[in-house]
């Protein structure tokens, strides 16, 4: 084992992991965060944090994913490389592993023109692929990015996020590639509706023997309604949401959609289980946690293993 | 060159308005070429105070002149003898030159009539694009010659991000995906292997990291 | 303004709207002695400056008069002319002067009614907005 996490304790022992995510509020509100999290307890083996997600500012990720550990849950802390310098990311990652947190996410992070602070700078001091590195350097040779020798290394399980989804399709193999060259240890896709691209991608995934390198958790996400739907499908870029599953939600009444968007979603995993390479699944129910128990439940992942 | 673009007259007026006598210089060089502040544009907005002042009762004396750069202090002193004939100067300049008169002239007050914007190309006539933003050291010859920190909106330098839709940008379909074009090149170039190789964190010392930069010819200082 | 005349400059292009004037003349159609026409080889000649310089000196209202769209006989001077006229009537909004004293009109070589008709349109439509502030403020 390289770090702590359980991530890595339940992904090595060869069990399909589990891993949810949480979104901090838009205010001081730690009580909110609790709430959210107490759906998660027992039904996953991580809980993604995210960092002011869509460029929105939100109590931060690092404390946060503090609030969550404290409620007995295993935080997957997300940095972008929008909001800080190297410096400010490295003192972060040092004090999230001081407080407990040993697995996170390396993103770019969207465009503040989608957020509520479009006239902020986009800081990218250096981008996912350079943070995935800097991180494992720091773990692995106890180096701060600069160089110099640090005292105690933080021992982080590395995540990267993939898009199998986004374009040019042709180069998202080797991006996977690079990034686990950088080091990833593991990584989270893009919410999955499009299972035939997605199996496209892991035969080119596979045939560069990619998956046996580095663990691949699928993405998926449940429908609330009809409107979501429709809303992923052409307001997110960097989705692909099949005509098939809109017209699904289309079909049902309003009072039913949002129990056929978790029968899609729970439909999903279990094809998604049959694809070879696949290690688990990360579940985005954002503002929706309270429905990843029932989806677990009927996709045959609970109870979470001991480990 | 340096693309820029007028200021709306109503910042001009009030720059100019507590003087009487006006000296509004223009750019033979990049802002001519951008058409913000050549000679044609120095007759445009001279025109348009004249008018605007005369309109709020004001007369005031507007001289026009266009320098061949103003980034040069020996274009500069030629205005040596027209000084004394203003009480304040605009100039339709880039920033640089703008700088540059306010250091020779030191007791003249300056004013900049256009927001200098970035380096870029033009694309076609009336249309100019970034390209450059003088980070000091050129990775061009590593990305099929197109610039990943100006051209790409997060400046990502192993991309694309996920947001790359159909070669756009996830900022707007106006913007390319920088990394499209990248590896557009690459395959053009035969060179696909390269994009495996991961480009390391970038010194931004070069790029004015360490303050505000300087560079010195011995060759050619005296 | 006591007896305003309203002073009207038209910038007319040789090929099209110029032919249309001696038309008009030949077939003996009125139009206000108020347009004062400039012939230029083509309407994509004229430029931002000319147009801004005619309010400067004190014209109340100016048009570019052009040949139809498609009939330019320097292909797409006529198209260019438009955009820049619609260009400098913002610039005379910027600068408080009323962006309508400016116009863009097109006409082919035999409208010698329609080039009448223009000029007396124009005429009485700037009347009615009465003398250019520029104007105004240089009789003060």
């Amino acid at each position: 084992m390289k770090t702590e996490s359980r991530l890595e304790k339940v992904l090595a022992a060869g069990h399909l992991a589990v891993t949810a995510e949480c979104g901090p509020p838009r205010g001081a509100q730690p009580e909110k965060v609790r709430q959210n999290a107490r759906h998660l307890i027992g039904v996953c083996d991580a809980v993604n944090v995210t960092d002011n997600q869509t460029a929105m500012v939100r109590m931060s990720s690092l404390a946060a994913s503090v609030i969550i550990k404290q409620e007995g849950l295993d935080p997957l802390f997300q940095v972008t490389s929008r909001d800080r310098n190297r410096l400010a990311m490295q003192a972060d990652i040092i004090g999230a592993y001081s407080l407990g947190i040993n697995t996170m996410l390396c993103l770019s992070g969207d465009h503040t023109k989608f957020g509520d602070h479009p006239m902020a700078m986009n800081v990218h001091d250096i981008d996912s692929m350079q943070m995935i590195q800097m991180v494992c350097d720091m773990r692995d040779k106890g180096i701060f990015q600069g160089g110099a020798e640090m005292k105690v290394p933080p021992k982080m399980f590395v995540g990267a996020a993939a898009n199998p989804f986004a374009d040019p399709f042709e180069l998202r193999v080797m991006r996977l590639a690079k990034k686990i060259a950088a080091g990833a240890d593991f990584v989270q896709t893009q919410c999955i509706f499009n299972v035939e691209k997605f199996e496209k991608w892991m035969e080119g995934v596979r045939e560069m023997g990619l998956h046996k390198k580095c663990y691949i958790l699928a993405g998926v996400t449940p429908c609330k309604s009809l409107g979501a739907a429709k809303y992923m499908a052409n307001r997110v870029p960097g989705m692909d949401v099949p005509k098939e599953i809109v017209d699904r939600m289309a079909s049902v009444p309003k009072e039913k959609q949002a129990e056929e968007g978790v029968t899609i979603c729970v439909e999903t995993i279990e094809r998604l289980k049959k694809v070879e390479g696949v290690a688990g699944f990360h579940i985005m129910a954002i503002e929706w946690e309270e429905k990843v128990p029932e989806i677990c439940e009927r996709a045959g992942l609970l109870p979470r293993p001991q480990v | 060159m340096i693309t820029a673009e007028r200021k709306p007259l109503e910042e001009l007026i009030q720059y100019i308005k507590p003087f009487k006598r006006i000296l509004l210089l223009g750019c033979n060089e990049c802002v001519t070429v951008c058409a913000a502040g050549g000679r044609k544009e120095v007759g445009l907005l001279a025109s348009g105070l004249q008018m605007a002042m005369l309109k709020a009762g004001s007369n005031i004396e507007i001289r026009q002149h266009t320098l061949e750069r103003q980034c040069d202090p020996e274009y500069v002193e030629e205005l040596v003898p027209m000084i004394d004939g203003a009480d304040a100067i605009m100039s339709m300049a880039c920033g640089c030159g703008v700088q540059q008169l306010a250091m020779r002239f030191k007791d003249k007050p300056v004013f900049p009539a256009v927001n200098t914007k970035f380096m870029g190309a033009s694309e076609k006539q009336g249309v100019w694009a970034e390209r450059c933003q003088g980070c000091g050291n050129c990775l061009l010859g590593a990305t099929g010659g197109i610039c990943p920190i100006a051209r790409c909106a997060k400046q990502l330098m192993n991309g694309p991000c996920g947001g790359s839709t159909s070669g756009k940008c996830e900022i707007s379909e106006d913007v390319e995906c920088a990394w499209q074009l990248i590896w557009d090149r690459l395959k053009a170039l035969n060179l696909t292997d390269r994009y495996l190789d991961i480009m390391p964190a970038k010194d931004w010392r070069p790029a004015g990291g360490s303050g505000p930069r300087k560079i010195i010819r011995e060759d050619l200082a005296e | 303004m006591e007896n305003f005349e309203p002073v009207i400059v038209a910038f007319c292009c040789h090929y099209c709207a110029y032919t249309a004037a001696d038309m008009a003349g030949s077939q003996r159609l009125p139009y206000p002695t108020n347009v004062k026409i400039i012939r230029i080889p083509c309407s994509g000649k004229i430029d931002a400056l000319h147009l801004v310089k005619a309010f400067e000196k004190g014209a109340d209202g100016v048009y570019v008069a052009g040949c139809l769209e498609g009939d330019c006989h320097f292909k797409n001077g006529n198209t260019k002319a438009a955009r820049r006229v619609a260009y400098v009537k913002q610039y005379l909004e910027e600068i408080g002067i009323e962006g309508e004293r400016l116009e863009m009109v097109n006409m082919s070589a035999g409208m010698g009614d329609r080039f009448a008709q223009t000029a007396t349109e124009m005429t009485e439509k700037i009347r009615k907005l009465g003398p250019s502030p520029i104007r105004a403020a240089m009789a003060v």
